[in-house]
């Protein structure tokens, strides 16, 4: 077998150079094209969220370069690695989400970041990757389908962040992370009668649920259940992001042409609610385009897990792509109405700094799983 | 390789991933699909609603107020004008700090206490989003200037240029135009809300008030995209407003003026009328006061003083000044004995100076010590002999005299179009016992024929019944308004569109009354002779001011008790005695032959009625006789320029 393939890229000189170029690299060629094409269509949103404000675009442009850089940086780095510094990791970030709980700063009630001097950041964002990271690890080394216990252990490392994020309190990051974590579980074949006994457990927890929300939360779930019971408070941006979506119709009102947008009838129209701009102006097909692109990351993420040869990998690439579509699936739920508004951002397209980079790190861990196959045979 | 490793079965976790991940891709699908379904929803089932919410947001109306309709007399002098006017606004949902805002506008413009405390009071009130409320109106360049310097800092504030009327006369006008100003709340629910949503004046007295719906106009409107924060980014649609109508009155402004300067320090009235048309020439109450003031509201102090004084400006006596009418009735007093045949025309009276009801009893004295002899119509009514008409009142009775003066107009509004004037009082039995007065005397009936007692009448119900016994009993109704203009290309003031305009709402406001049908129409004549008498006769009352006239003047003198009009004040006993003097009046009309003008003028304690009012009635005649000569000399002018 790896006779074979070291000679077969020498029967075909061209196919060897491009095997090599990618080799080379460690990137995956399709995904980084997918992913650029994503930045491009999301660069070209955001230029008209932003009312065709040029610094919007460059800011957002230089986020998106940052985050390839870290991401070629972790595609060069073998699975192995991550999985080696994973506990460690997962300790220092409970570390830093205590620390966010007891000397972070806040902004709108909520406490997400450690400042240090020069900069600061959400240690929130770095669990997106330890987790799944932490939890593969943890069940790589072991036989599948897990065990009982082994799958008990699991959820306290999930549980764990995910209580700490609820806190600051930041839902969104929190359900994100705890899915993430989750994903781990679901793929590592766990029975699906713990499965179907978890479902049912969550559906009875719900009430616990509502009981340690916060009120702004829980006036979110209300507002999602009825907007127009508060039209002009919190109900305003779901149903003004209605009327963008729905108003744009099949083909939009034109690129920079959006009335809800352009006058700022639209909140958040450049961040979490970008979609709505992309709906109004570039209508159901600008949408449909979005979708196509997402679900083609999303397949080449499924693929690139399935082919991986260890178990750490494939349970890490499909964490990361699956959580990828949670960003998908929950950021276009609320913003047309059929979730509740929790704070997920479009991924690649809404502005904002710190998921840009933790996306592009996650699209690296994939890199990393693609290109380093072969080395785990030796 | 870990302890582990020996038990994991590599094989098989990779199917198990394997069969896992297509789970999940069937679940992405699924849930892309959910998606993709409530796009569907909402881009194409939902379509319409929802970029009828989209277009709702951004697309307002915005009202564009009309501009008023100007007032123009009878030879197209303007008499209400508009004129810009600049004022400072504020934008409540533009501003910052209210406070600030209004500290620094005090620092850069006077800004008084008032102004301050009425703006606050206008903020409080509900208002259209986005609708600026103002501070101070009729700032001045320099005003503007220093505020237009400071725009920057001063977020929300704003110099709006605003068309505001303007009465180039003044003092002169005001009884007669009335005036508008702000617009209040009151007014606003009485209006039609969607027509007067840019307006910020309306009518409040007056012609200004009775024709507001001819003068307003029709909103126009600006269909403005504007963006969340109400900012108008551009405007889609306009549709102009209607200007109002221009309107013409009967008025001369020149007779007026005339008029005015007759009476000018005197608390006094004289209304003359068009006897063929009832269009009222000339409507003086004196004195007046300067409704410029009232447009955008009058400062307390101003208005105090107008209030207090004694002279009551405020008070319009030419429609609501109800005074005894005097003797001046007497012509109306006669006509109606004689022609219900309660009297027969040759009637005298031996009039000893008093008159008894019954032999003995209380004397009613004539005015004139001694008496006058024995008294005949003609005579009763030039010579103004009390006994004749108390012997005749008491032979007719009260239903009859009281029936006859009801057909000249006393006891009602009359008027088309002058929304304040009072109806006076004219006597009778059941007017007595409804008002609690017990039952009538036949003192009441004597009293009531030489027009003292309970009645009273207003300077423009005398004015009316003089044209009434002018035209011989002919009703035209009196009226302010001669017509609307209808401009030509030209904008020439003069062409005027004379119809009558029509406008609902107007029937049943005031009583229109059927022209007086005699039993004998010769009697018309008999009393507008004796009339005449009173002017030019040898023995007339009034027989000083018939000499030099190329016309004759049928007249009539009154001199009424002073009861009083609203004086609660305390005055100086200087005061006091000029007040108790009588008031004079006069009733005329000319040429008798041809009646061209009705007169009537009150001399508020202005003594004798022939002494006082009856050159000043003579003296308007006068002057509105050589208006007309002029006016017709100028037509031969241009005519004969025209033809030249």
């Amino acid at each position: 077998m790896a006779d074979f393939q070291r000679t077969m890229p020498d029967a075909h000189p061209h196919l060897a150079r491009r095997r090599g170029f990618w080799s080379y690299t460690r990137l995956d060629g399709i995904l980084l094209l997918l992913i650029l094409i994503l930045c491009g269509y999301g660069l070209l949103v955001l230029y008209s969220a932003s009312g065709g404000d040029m610094d919007y675009v460059i800011r957002q442009a230089i986020r998106m370069g940052a985050g390839l850089f870290i991401m070629t940086v972790f595609a060069q780095m073998r699975p192995q690695l991550f999985a080696r510094w994973a506990p460690a990791m997962y300790v220092v970030s409970l570390g830093l989400l205590l620390a966010v709980l007891l000397v972070g700063v806040g902004a709108k009630g909520a406490q997400r970041w450690i400042a240090l001097p020069g900069f600061r950041f959400q240690p929130a964002e770095v669990v997106k990757l330890v987790l799944p990271l932490m939890v593969a690890c943890y069940l790589a080394n072991r036989p599948l389908p897990p065990s009982f216990r082994h799958i008990v252990i699991s959820l306290i490392l999930i549980f764990l962040p995910v209580v700490l994020i609820m806190k600051q309190p930041d839902l969104g990051t929190s359900l994100l992370i705890a899915a993430s974590g989750i994903f781990v579980l679901l793929l590592s074949g766990i029975y699906w009668r713990y499965i179907f006994g978890a479902l049912m457990v969550a559906a009875a927890g719900l009430p616990g649920l509502w009981m340690v929300m916060k009120d702004y939360q829980k006036q979110r779930v209300l507002t999602f259940l009825d907007p127009e019971s508060d039209p002009l408070g919190a109900g305003w941006n779901i149903i003004q992001s209605k009327a963008a979506i729905g108003s744009g119709g099949i083909e939009g009102k034109g690129w920079m042409l959006g009335t809800q947008s352009q006058l700022d009838f639209l909140p958040e129209s450049h961040t979490d609610f970008i979609i709505a701009v992309l709906g109004e102006e570039l209508g159901m097909i600008g949408i449909l385009v979005l979708l196509l692109i997402y679900l083609l990351i999303i397949s080449r993420g499924l693929v690139i897990a399935v082919k991986a040869q260890d178990s750490f990998g494939r349970l890490v690439a499909g964490s990361v792509t699956l959580t990828f579509f949670v960003y998908v699936f929950v950021n276009i739920g609320m913003v047309t109405g059929i979730l509740p508004v929790v704070g997920v951002p479009l991924p690649l397209v809404s502005y904002g700094g710190t998921s840009i980079v933790t996306l592009m790190a996650g699209f690296g861990l994939l890199m990393s799983v693609q290109a380093h196959r072969q080395m785990i045979t030796h | 390789m870990s302890a582990f490793d020996s038990l994991k079965d590599h094989t098989k976790e990779g199917r198990v991933f394997l069969a896992r991940s297509v789970i999940a891709f069937m679940v992405v699908l699924l849930l892309l699909g959910v998606l993709i379904g409530r796009l569907y929803f909402l881009q194409v089932v939902q379509h319409d609603q929802l970029a009828a919410v989209s277009d709702d947001n951004r697309i307002q109306l915005q009202p564009v107020a009309p501009t008023r309709g100007l007032i123009y007399d009878r030879n197209g002098t303007l008499l209400a004008d508009n004129r810009p006017s600049y004022s400072v606004t504020l934008l409540k949902e533009k501003m910052g700090d209210l406070e600030a805002t209004l500290t620094e506008l005090q620092r850069l413009i006077p800004i008084t206490e008032r102004e301050l405390k009425s703006f606050r009071k206008r903020l409080k009130q509900r208002r259209r989003p986005y609708e600026t409320v103002p501070l101070r109106f009729r700032l001045t360049d320099d005003e503007i200037a220093r505020i237009a310097v400071n725009y920057q800092r001063l977020p929300g504030v704003q110099v709006e240029a605003d068309l505001i009327r303007y009465y180039p006369f003044g003092a002169s006008l005001v009884h007669a135009l009335g005036y508008v100003g702000r617009i209040n709340e009151k007014e606003l629910q009485r209006v039609d809300a969607k027509n007067y949503s840019g307006t910020h004046y309306i009518g409040k007295l007056g012609i200004e008030r009775f024709y507001e719906p001819l003068l307003h106009g029709q909103v126009g409107y600006h269909k403005v995209e504007t963006n969340a924060r109400g900012r108008v980014m551009r405007v889609l649609e306009q549709t102009d407003p209607v200007p109002g109508k221009d309107i013409v009155l009967h008025l001369d402004i020149r007779l007026q003026q005339a008029a005015e300067k007759l009476v000018e320090g005197r608390r006094a009235s004289i209304v003359a009328i068009d006897p063929k048309t009832g269009g009222i020439l000339a409507l003086v109450s004196n004195p007046g006061y300067d409704p410029n003031l009232f447009v955008t509201g009058i400062s307390t102090k101003a208005y105090k003083a107008l209030r207090e004084s004694p002279d009551l400006p405020l008070f319009n006596r030419a429609l609501r000044g109800q005074y005894p009418p005097g003797s001046t009735i007497k012509p109306m007093v006669a006509l109606g004995v004689i022609d219900s045949g309660a009297v027969s025309p040759s009637h005298t009276v031996y009039d000893p100076g008093f008159y008894t009801l019954t032999h003995g009893g209380r004397r009613y004295r004539d005015w004139k010590r001694g008496g006058h002899g024995t008294v005949g119509l003609d005579m009763a009514i030039y010579q103004s002999c009390d006994v004749w008409f108390y012997d005749v009142a008491n032979r007719t009775g009260v239903d009859i005299i009281s029936d006859y003066l009801g057909r000249f107009g006393f006891g009602q509004v009359t008027s088309l179009d002058l929304p304040e004037a009072l109806p006076g009082i004219l006597p009778s039995k059941a007017w007595k016992r409804s008002t609690g007065r017990g039952s009538w005397f036949s003192g009441d009936t004597l009293n009531l024929s030489i027009g003292q007692g309970w009645m009273l009448t207003t300077p423009l119900q005398l004015a009316t019944a003089a044209a009434v016994m002018a035209n011989r009993g002919v009703w035209k109704q009196p009226r302010m308004l001669k017509g609307v203009m209808t401009h030509n290309q030209k904008r020439d003031p003069k062409v005027i569109d004379g119809s009558v305009v029509e406008i609902s709402g107007l029937e049943g406001t005031s009583a229109v009354l059927p022209n007086i049908e005699l039993k004998n129409e010769q009697y018309w004549q008999r009393i507008i002779d004796a009339m005449v008498a009173v002017v030019h006769g040898p023995r007339g009352t009034a027989r000083k001011v018939g000499h030099g006239l190329d016309f004759q003047i049928a007249g009539k003198t009154g001199t009424a008790q002073v009861v009083g009009i609203k004086q609660d004040a305390v005055y100086d006993a200087e005061s006091l005695a000029e007040r108790h003097r009588d008031h004079a009046l006069f009733l005329a009309f000319a040429p008798a032959d041809q009646p061209e003008i009705a007169v009537s003028v009150i001399v508020e304690n202005g003594g004798g009625g022939s002494s006082t009012a009856a050159p000043l009635a003579r003296e308007v005649i006068n002057a509105f006789m050589a208006l007309k000569k002029q006016d017709a000399g100028e037509t031969e002018m241009t005519g004969v320029a025209t033809d030249g």
